[in-house]
């Protein structure tokens, strides 16, 4: 099947409609200084006519000229807030050798608004936490309950770079649905069974090609109008290979350790555990929350932290996403979103890190 | 399919003290067990209230037990080490790779262990003993700082005693009492007439000593491969699901704890990785 287009109004409905059939329907809202993705009960929610302004250790809104509700690079929170939540009980037991799971009911979250990178991210997530022998339960009933609907992005920010990681300005499969936003109307291709029943549901008529053609136009001039690259190197080699490169002493002197990074990259899955009991000590819980490689604490084995240093938990993380996680998972676990860029208090940018790893490597 | 990241509760029915902070207790199944270890593999194990660390097999279980020889250096650990009979804990696993000494039949078998490094190794012996004429030459070297720091020390000097097996045991400094060997396990390590196509090393102590005998057996032309270690990372999933048992490409709850020398060498060499 071909294109679909749709009416700008017409986003009401397909947020009404996801609402009716018992979704929970989350996607870009305004706060008062970022695009914040949240439950939307209607699709006025959407930040209609908001831009944002990204840099190294920058992120403003800015309005608009015109009305566009998705013109707006990838914000501080990513989806994985939803799939992989920041915090939540793994079991609880009373102590007579029962364990109960946590028995959360699965919510169904449709996601309006996926880009590319973004895409790309939740398959890695689906790929480390679902993927493996031991699947995350929790993460995989969230997933499998998914209705997505992507947009493909027609307004890169100064600190994407997607084009170069394979992952957008268009996204890739895996969508229910995929829209263009245009200046009056949303084209519209529905990638699943469950998409094109829902499409049949709303108000649509057939793409002109002239339509699809402004749409094809804007997605190849959005690849060239990124803010960034991402240096065509081999970058699995090149990380594996600059172990001991002194760089990394380079990269600690700016790097306050912060995790910032860690927490708004739409990949880092990382966990570590909570154990609690109430006063009786009866009754004991397990809870999980995120963590990163940067807390001192991340790599505590008896006798000390094995990464104490800056240095060595930097590495850590630049060669997880860039190299290692090739090894572990069989990709990148970087999908270019620029995120981890615009949220570094010192503006550490990874693309200029791999830049200068590069040169030091031919010195 | 069981839930990975639920506990099965066990309870405690045997603890022996082994030294003065290394306990081996036997647990049995409350309800459910778990499916069988393998040597070398690990359980995550939680202690009421105070938390959950990785724990390897220090006995065989053929009767559905569970055996494991804890050394108290931290919280977990220590509640886990002080475990009176009857006491309940959340086991999950097994989990991790295995030593797999039947794959070493034929061979020379070198178990060289450190401290609290002997309890995973246990397993190695006692499956060798039980299928001794598969194996050649059977050597265990095991190093202690003191004399009354080795683990199952009974069952070491009923080792020693056999004729089908060779034990070595060595103290790190002299002490009163001990007429042994006196210095690190590389010392008779590097004393021993190796067959090194024909041999297969299992180490497991502290990263250096594992490092320094690795390095021994290397210079005695074993191929890395030849050689395994047990690695020992910060875990919290046990189930490559946390992140926090990476080192470099490995993520040792899955990948490890057992791998051979050739993938850990250029790991193992690397400060802070
Ligand atoms: C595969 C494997 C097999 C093992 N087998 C055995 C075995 O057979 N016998 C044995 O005795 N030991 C074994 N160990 C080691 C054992 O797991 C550790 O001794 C144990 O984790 C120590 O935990 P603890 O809480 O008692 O000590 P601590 O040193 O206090 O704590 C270690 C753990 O608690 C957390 N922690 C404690 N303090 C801090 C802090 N300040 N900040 C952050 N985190 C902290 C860390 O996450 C860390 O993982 C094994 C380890 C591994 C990886
Ligand atoms: S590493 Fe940075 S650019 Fe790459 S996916 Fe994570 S946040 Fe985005
Ligand atoms: S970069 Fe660090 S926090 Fe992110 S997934 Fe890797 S180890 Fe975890
Ligand atoms: S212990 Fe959690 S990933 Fe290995």
């Amino acid at each position: 099947m071909g294109h679909a287009t749709i009416d700008t109004d017409e986003l009401g409905t397909l947020v009404q409609v996801l609402i009716a059939d018992g979704y929970q329907v989350i996607g870009p809202t305004m706060t008062g200084s970022a695009i914040e993705l949240a439950e939307l009960t209607d699709a006025g929610q959407l930040p209609a006519g908001w831009g944002v302004e990204t840099g190294p250790g920058h992120y403003r809104l800015h309005r608009r000229e015109d009305d566009a509700m998705f013109a707006h690079s990838a914000g501080p929170q990513s989806w994985k807030t939803f799939l992989h939540p920041p915090r939540r009980k793994l079991w609880s037991s009373d102590t007579d050798g029962s364990f109960q799971g946590a028995d959360e009911e699965t919510p169904r979250y449709a996601l309006l608004g996926v880009r590319g990178c973004d895409l790309a991210a939740i398959g890695k997530l689906r790929d480390v936490l679902g993927g493996g022998t031991y699947p995350d339960s929790s993460f995989q009933a969230r997933h499998q309950a998914l209705f997505i609907v992507a947009v493909n992005c027609t307004e890169p920010g100064e600190v994407c770079f997607c084009a170069s990681m394979g992952t957008g300005p268009a996204a890739g499969p895996g969508a229910d649905l995929t829209l263009t936003e245009m200046s009056d109307h949303f084209l519209v291709e529905a990638g699943t069974d469950a998409g094109r029943e829902l499409l049949a549901r709303i108000d649509h008529r057939d793409a002109t090609t002239d339509e699809t053609g402004a749409a094809r136009s804007a997605l190849e001039m959005a690849a060239h109008r990124m803010g960034r690259a991402m240096p065509e190197v081999d970058l699995r080699a090149l990380l594996a290979g600059s172990r001991e490169s002194s760089h990394w002493e380079d990269v600690a002197e700016r790097c306050l350790t912060c995790g910032n990074c860690t927490m708004v990259c739409p990949t880092c899955f990382c966990t570590t555990t909570e154990d609690v009991t109430d006063l009786t000590g009866d009754h004991a819980e397990r809870w999980q929350h995120w963590s990163s490689c940067f807390e001192l604490d991340f790599s505590h084995v008896h006798g000390g932290s094995v990464r104490s240093s800056g240095e060595s938990r930097y590495r850590q993380w630049l060669t997880h996403k860039l190299s290692t996680w090739y090894d572990q998972f069989g990709g990148s676990g970087c999908v270019g979103c620029g995120r981890c860029i615009a949220w570094c208090p010192v503006g550490i940018d990874l693309t200029e890190e791999i830049s200068r790893l590069a040169e030091s490597a031919h010195d | 399919m069981t839930e990975p990241m639920l506990p099965v509760g066990y309870r405690v029915i045997d603890r022996t003290v082994e030294t003065h902070d290394s306990a081996t207790i036997q647990l049995e199944p409350i309800d459910r067990s778990l499916d069988r270890f393998r040597p070398g593999q690990f359980a995550m194990m939680y202690a009421y209230g105070v938390g959950e660390v990785p724990i390897s097999i220090s006995g065989i279980g053929d009767d559905g037990t569970l055996t494991h020889t804890i050394r108290s250096v931290g919280a977990v650990s220590r509640a886990l080490h002080d475990a009176r009979p009857g006491t309940v804990i959340g086991v999950r696993g097994p989990f991790g790779t295995t030593w797999a000494p039947e794959g070493a039949a034929g061979n020379d078998l070198v178990v060289v262990a450190g401290g609290v490094g002997l309890a995973p190794l246990r397993p190695v012996v006692l499956s060798a003993l039980a299928a001794r004429s598969a194996y050649s030459r059977v050597v265990v070297i095991a190093g202690a700082r003191t004399p009354d720091e080795f683990l199952f020390r009974a069952e070491l000097d009923a080792w020693t005693a056999r004729d089908d097996l060779d034990v070595e045991l060595t103290v790190d400094q002299p002490a009163a009492g001990w007429d042994g060997t006196v210095g690190f396990v590389t010392e008779p390590l590097a004393r021993l007439r190796l067959d090194p196509e024909r041999t297969v090393a299992f180490l497991c102590g502290p990263e250096p000593m594992m490092r320094f005998s690795a390095r021994v057996l290397l210079r005695a032309q074993m191929p890395s491969d030849r050689i395994h270690v047990s690695l020992e990372r910060s875990m919290k999933c046990g189930i490559a699901l946390c992140g926090h048992c990476q080192l470099g490409p490995l993520l040792v709850c899955r990948d490890g704890p057992v791998v051979t020398y050739t993938v850990a060498e250029p790991l193992l060499t690397v400060p802070e990785l």
